[in-house]
């Protein structure tokens, strides 16, 4: 099958069947702020068949600095209506199911079930927690990634390991970054190496995250893969 | 000494790598200026430690903070 023209880059670095294969899959992207709108932007275009996200918030001011779905029109907008119409603009090959929800652990499972992967894109570590456990208990892999100022970290869950426990401990709420902020350059980073991740998966490459996390310092510009 | 390495937004300030002379976690804790609460994740070489293990001379400790935001 002739892999189509505005694939044709993807070719090279994937394979055509691969190509193919993810036209496929279904991925499931919790959050669309800073990391959710580049994660959801590079699969559209990356050609993943199915896109699945969920967000409760509206765009503020303050999401201006870095999350690529928020324009000065979108204020006030809920973030997954800009997200569907950037989406579609962008691939209106692939199926979309983005809905205004929070993750919740009522409905946790639910959000997930029929999902080939996981991309953590959210901003609470309480909330990673929960979508780690729905993850464990329906059987899907998760890739998991946050970011913090200058900072930032990826991980690969498979459903057997406990890593976002061993990650964050007994901790709560928001980790750091509440202090520190976050500026555009660490989302956007942080968001490619999730979706790189998620792509090996889907198309069936090793991972080499798994049991272990990727710690970013762009300040330093020190990268570091430490087991966990 | 005690090899430390730190991560993340415990490395403003102090750097990235640094020896601390300190009988365990606790102390290097004290000496480097660290809320105990603020510590996601302490590993003595390469494996998950307590603040409370004795450390001896070329331990290496490493110690992250949390970090969250998406």
């Amino acid at each position: 099958m002739e892999v189509k023209e505005r694939y044709k880059k993807n070719i090279g670095t994937i394979t055509e069947a691969e190509q193919e294969s993810l036209k496929t899959k279904k991925v499931f992207v919790a959050g669309l702020g800073g990391l959710g709108g580049y994660i959801c932007e590079m699969l559209a275009r990356m050609g993943v068949g199915h896109i699945k996200a969920i967000d409760c918030d509206v765009f503020e001011e303050s999401n201006l600095n870095r999350q690529i779905f928020s324009t000065e029109k979108s204020l006030g907008r809920a973030k997954t209506e800009m997200a569907k119409k950037r989406l579609k603009e962008i691939n209106s090959s692939i199926s979309l199911d983005i809905k205004n929800e929070r993750l919740e652990e009522i409905n946790s499972r639910e959000l997930i079930n029929g999902c080939d992967i996981i991309i953590d894109a959210l901003d609470s570590i309480d909330t990673r927690l929960i979508l780690a456990s729905a993850a464990k208990d329906m059987n899907i892999k998760m890739v998991h990634g946050a970011i913090c100022g200058w900072y930032g970290q990826v991980s690969v869950i498979f459903p057997e390991d406990n890593t976002l426990k061993r990650i964050y401990g007994d901790k709560k709420g928001k980790g750091q970054e509440k202090s520190i902020g976050n500026p555009p350059f660490t989302p956007a980073l942080v968001a490619s190496l999730e979706v790189a991740e998620a792509v090996k998966i889907l198309i069936g490459r090793e991972s080499s995250l798994r049991n272990k996390i990727l710690l970013i310092d762009t300040l330093l510009q020190d990268y570091e893969v430490v087991d966990i | 000494m005690i090899e430390v390495r730190l991560f993340a937004t415990f490395r403003e300030n102090r750097g990235k790598k640094i020896q601390v002379d300190a009988k365990d976690g606790n102390e290097i804790l004290e000496k480097i200026d660290i809320k105990k609460e603020d510590v996601a994740i302490f590993l003595i070489n390469g494996r998950d430690g307590s603040l409370d293990t004795p450390l001896k001379d070329e331990d290496i400790v490493s110690i992250f903070p949390p970090v969250g935001g998406g």
